[in-house]
């Protein structure tokens, strides 16, 4: 885990990624002027206001992020599908549960990525995480962190949990390296 | 042909919206209701926004990529906005239905 | 075709929309209405796009990021007051 850029005028590379792309997308162009206010809006924003954020956990490897997004975008899809599929049924059949998901990752950056891959994916909502931000005091870390999901359709919780760890969990301990 | 895939994609969009909102009728709980908005609706709205980007770009001059923003914002806060809500309606201390499995799961308010 | 198509698609959003408002009448609690209103802004982006292409022009696409936003910020405000009896602490 490495929390600090290898250059110092660029505090967070994907963040101004951003920035640029999203500039050049609203205003529908590509000259050059629009590029080069991109460019510096896309320096000078993440500088400005880098000291009210926190440090989070770096991006280390593009690559195996780029598929990690496309696996998740199929997943997405096909997760839709068995979701229209089960409201379309019999309500009567489905059994709902909520299910505790052990964390291995323990920065807030990579367990909000989780749960918001969790919340889209099949049939599983991410519900909290346990425990307590509130309780917990200032720069404690607890011992070990809780997912809590409410799954729509819950047939077998051990192979659930599993699939989340393995498929989710494990790409993204993998490009965060923590 | 591509007047067909605009259709095509428009149709899905319409009808995973659609999907959506009977989920939101038909589920007997909150916690069930919440598992259509979040997700059918979300692939509805991609979908339908793909077909206005071919659409947009093919009738008029030069590339309109401008809705890609309106699909990755719904994106991005399609799941946050649904922790919000979910996390409320345990605060709330909502009912779900008597099948629901793993109750106990859920720990007490601070 | 493609106008019949979006009229078609019209009807069906129109369907949404009733069963979101069926939805927000029926209730019960309080975070069931919060995600009604959170489906109806979602489906009103939806026919705002549909109306600009029906018409062929892009005017409306700020329209819809403007919901969009506005939607998502109140989404959050109201669970925020729901869960902690204040929006900013």
């Amino acid at each position: 885990m490495r929390l600090e850029a290898k250059f110092a005028w660029l505090p967070t590379p994907f963040l101004s990624l951003l920035l640029f792309s999203v500039w050049l997308l609203l205003n529908n162009s590509v000259s050059a002027g629009h590029i080069i206010l991109a460019t510096v809006l896309a320096i000078a924003i993440p500088l400005i206001t880098s000291p009210f954020r926190t440090k989070q956990p770096l991006v280390m490897k593009p690559g195996l992020a780029f598929r990690h997004l496309m696996l998740v975008l199929y997943d997405i899809i096909t997760a839709n599908v068995q979701v229209a599929i089960l409201i379309l049924g019999p309500t009567k059949k489905l059994t709902p549960g909520f299910v505790k998901v052990p964390l291995d990752i323990t920065r807030s950056m990579p367990i909000t990525i989780l749960a918001s891959t969790v919340s889209l994916t099949p049939g599983t909502v991410s519900a909290e995480v346990y425990p307590w931000s509130e309780s917990l005091k200032e720069d404690e870390e607890p011992e070990e962190r809780f997912l809590l999901i409410h799954v729509l359709n819950l047939e077998d919780e051990q192979a659930l949990i599993k699939t989340i760890k393995d498929r989710y969990e494990a790409p993204l301990k993998e490009i965060f390296q923590c | 042909m591509i007047e067909w895939i605009i259709s095509i994609l428009l149709l899905i969009g319409g009808g995973f919206v659609l999907v959506g909102s009977i989920g939101l009728v038909k589920m007997p709980d909150f916690f069930m209701r919440l598992h259509g908005p979040t997700k059918a609706t979300t692939l509805g709205m991609a979908s339908l926004l793909t077909a206005a980007i071919i659409f947009f770009s093919t009738t008029q001059a030069g590339v309109s990529m401008k809705e890609v923003l309106i699909s990755l914002f719904l994106l991005l806060t399609a799941p946050i906005s649904g922790y919000m809500m979910i996390k409320s309606a345990i605060h709330h201390k909502i009912e779900s239905i008597e099948r629901t499995t793993g109750k106990d799961n859920i720990e007490e308010d601070v | 075709m493609l106008e019949t198509v979006i009229l078609i698609v019209f009807a069906m959003i129109g369907v949404s929309l009733i069963l979101n408002l069926w939805r927000l009448l029926l209730g019960p609690s309080l975070p069931d209405r919060i995600l009604a209103l959170d489906t109806m802004y979602i489906n009103s982006i939806a026919l705002i796009i549909l109306y600009g292409m029906s018409l062929g022009t892009t005017l409306y696409f700020e329209a819809a990021l403007l919901i969009a936003m506005l939607g998502f910020v109140s989404t959050v405000a109201v669970c925020k007051y729901l869960l902690r009896g204040d929006i900013i602490e």
